[in-house]
């Protein structure tokens, strides 16, 4: 009885049937970027960890952060961190319930691509500047 | 009002937990909180980039410092696992996997969590 009554009832069509849009990959990316941000809690615990088990362990840490592939997962953490947060603005606005005319979540969405990236470049041009005044 | 459930729903017990709303809410205040604690630890990183040992474990030892991170750690555990949960709901559909996964997950963060909060709590009160 179950199995005539679920193949009576229709599917949605799923996220290939569509045309790609930027609000799609935004909101697609808005949960990729916090699963990423989930796995990327053990590194904030693996630094932690090394900072308070002393300068050894800190200097081998901070050898694998500095190299070339620890530099790009860094990145990318900090992008997803920003992006997220970008993400997560853009709800705040929405779940007030404006935001939700077409053209204006068109432009949100640009507003939210463009700001995560000039945010986060400005993050590690500040960071690299660190560098050079250490 | 009709019954917008089916039969099916009805008989696996599935349906609205009434738990909905506290979840929806705990999700976004701790979002809220997350975007002034989330741009102090993205200063931090930069603040200690290059630093060595001794200056970056005065800076997260300094009691401002430790009590942001704190709350960071605190807050983004609570906010992560919530949305993880949803992520495990969406896609995990087998029954026995789903429970597995999400308890996985509630591990996963209590872990990640406890393991960030030893480690500032002994850098802060630490010599």
């Amino acid at each position: 009885m179950a199995d005539t009554q679920q193949a009576a009832r229709p599917l949605s069509p799923h996220l290939q049937i569509y045309r790609r849009t930027l609000t799609m990959m935004l909101s697609i990316i808005h949960r990729i970027t916090g699963v990423g941000l989930y796995m990327g809690t053990v590194l904030l615990a693996a630094w932690l960890i090394a900072l308070a088990m002393g300068p050894d362990a800190y200097d081998s840490f901070m050898g694998l952060a500095g190299s070339l592939i620890g530099r790009l997962i860094m990145f990318g953490y900090t992008w997803a961190l920003i992006h997220h947060m970008f993400g997560g603005i853009r709800h705040f606005i929405w779940d007030t319930g404006r935001g939700f005319s077409l053209g204006l979540v068109e432009v949100m969405a640009w507003i939210h691509v463009i700001a995560s990236i000039t945010l986060t470049v400005l993050v590690w041009v500040a960071g690299y500047m660190m560098l050079g005044a250490m | 009002m009709s019954e917008m459930r089916t039969p099916l729903s009805r008989v696996h017990g599935l349906g609205s937990a009434k738990s909905g709303s506290g979840h929806f809410i705990a999700q976004r205040m701790t979002a809220l909180a997350l975007v002034p604690l989330a741009i102090f630890l993205l200063a931090s990183l930069v603040a200690v980039t290059g630093a060595d040992w001794q200056t970056a474990h005065d800076y997260v030892a300094n009691p401002l410092s430790a009590i942001l991170l704190l709350l960071f750690i605190g807050v983004g555990i609570v906010h992560m696992r919530l949305g993880m949960q949803v992520v495990i709901e969406d896609y995990v559909h087998g029954h026995g996997l789903k429970i597995l996964a999400l308890v996985a997950n509630s591990f996963f963060a209590v872990l990640v969590g406890l393991t960030c909060i030893y480690a500032v709590l002994k850098i802060g009160f630490g010599s």
